[in-house]
């Protein structure tokens, strides 16, 4: 689920953090600058594992910080593809089943990749699996709260950095609002033998 | 910023949890430093995270019963990544098993299938739901034994 990522960039302590220890203040700018956001392309950064180099400190002429060029390595959320993860339902919708992991909430369960066959019951707004035995149909309700074990099948990362000014229509774009995509969303299967809500397969 | 490698090693939800458990302590012991500026976004990903993995069997384990794991399923020629789901999830049925280690009917017989997961269940410890089954099953015996 969580993976190392080594990463390299240029901090920029204000003088008036000099008294404290130049660690300390790098790993607090990095955490201020990476915890909780998306990388594009790399996932979303928890928190810091550590700093491995740092290189020589300048201050530039006209601005009184110091720059340090910093090798660290940052702790982050990016399951591989196939991974098996257990997460609860945040809602559904028929666009699918919407799951969250509480620290990272945009996955999704598409229509296709439920156990067949299954319906949206419109009324409760809720997907079911009409599960068939030789007594019968059950009909198994994903409702919001449950835990349920999915797997990965495929991640988009989305650029949301902002684009400048565009020249032309600039009266059409004020009126429309800017489309809010997730920078980095998953896409989930439980269409195996195991996986779905944990109720349905445990046997006690 | 650049990236230099953005896959450099595997971490088990073990070794995060003991990464943001210190972290935290840390950060408690040298006081109140601007709780509500920029640090608000680390202070949210680590409650998330912390009550994620709290709520699965990982809290439970240490590094000791890591090199025990997978010292004991080195037999069974599992790949690097089948070996971290099994420590994340402590699979308990043979379905589990087959979730998450690839073409396991091909490569692992019946009795390696129950060996894999006596290994796994005897060694990793359970998640805080099993222990709370267990504290259940523990008051109805001593309900029995107090008359007498």
């Amino acid at each position: 689920m969580f993976v190392l990522v080594e990463m390299v960039d240029t901090v920029r302590i204000p003088p008036w953090q000099f008294e404290r220890k130049l660690n300390d203040s790098i790993a607090e700018e990095l955490n201020k600058k990476l915890a909780n956001k998306v990388v594009y392309n790399v996932g979303l950064c928890i928190c810091l594992f550590d700093i491995t180099k740092l290189e020589d400190a300048y201050v530039f002429p006209g601005d009184g910080a110091s720059h340090t060029k910093v090798h660290f390595r940052y702790v982050v959320f990016h399951p591989f593809l196939d991974e098996v993860l257990i997460g609860s339902i945040k809602g559904c919708s028929p666009e699918g089943v919407h799951v969250s992991l509480g620290f990272f909430d945009d996955i999704l369960i598409p229509p296709e990749s439920l156990q067949q066959p299954a319906k949206f019951d419109e009324a409760e707004q809720v997907w079911v699996w009409e599960y068939e035995t030789e007594e019968g149909a059950h009909d198994l309700y994903m409702d919001t709260g449950e835990e349920i074990r999915f797997r990965v099948v495929d991640e988009s990362f989305v650029d949301t950095s902002p684009t400048g000014p565009s020249s032309a229509d600039a009266t059409s774009s004020s009126e429309e609002l800017p489309k809010k995509e997730a920078p980095y969303t998953l896409v989930g299967s439980i269409s195996e033998p195991g996986l779905g809500l944990l109720s349905w397969w445990t046997s006690s | 910023m650049e990236v230099k490698d953005a896959s450099a090693a595997l971490l088990s939800n073990y070794e995060v949890f003991q990464l943001l458990t210190d972290m935290k302590e840390q950060r408690k012991e040298s006081g109140k430093n601007k709780h509500s500026s920029g640090q608000q976004n680390l202070n949210t990903i680590t409650y998330e995270t912390l009550k994620y993995i709290s709520k699965t069997p990982c809290r439970h384990q240490s590094p000791e019963i890591v090199r025990e794991f997978l010292t004991a399923v080195k037999s069974h020629k599992l790949t690097k990544a089948e070996k971290l789901q099994l420590l994340n999830h402590r699979p308990v049925t043979a379905v589990e098993i087959q979730l998450m280690v690839e073409e396991s009917e091909e490569r692992l017989t019946e009795e390696q299938i129950e060996a894999l997961l006596h290994t796994v269940t005897s060694i990793l410890p359970a998640g805080p739901e099993a222990e709370q089954k267990q504290n259940t099953s523990d008051d109805v015996t001593m309900d029995e034994e107090d008359p007498a």
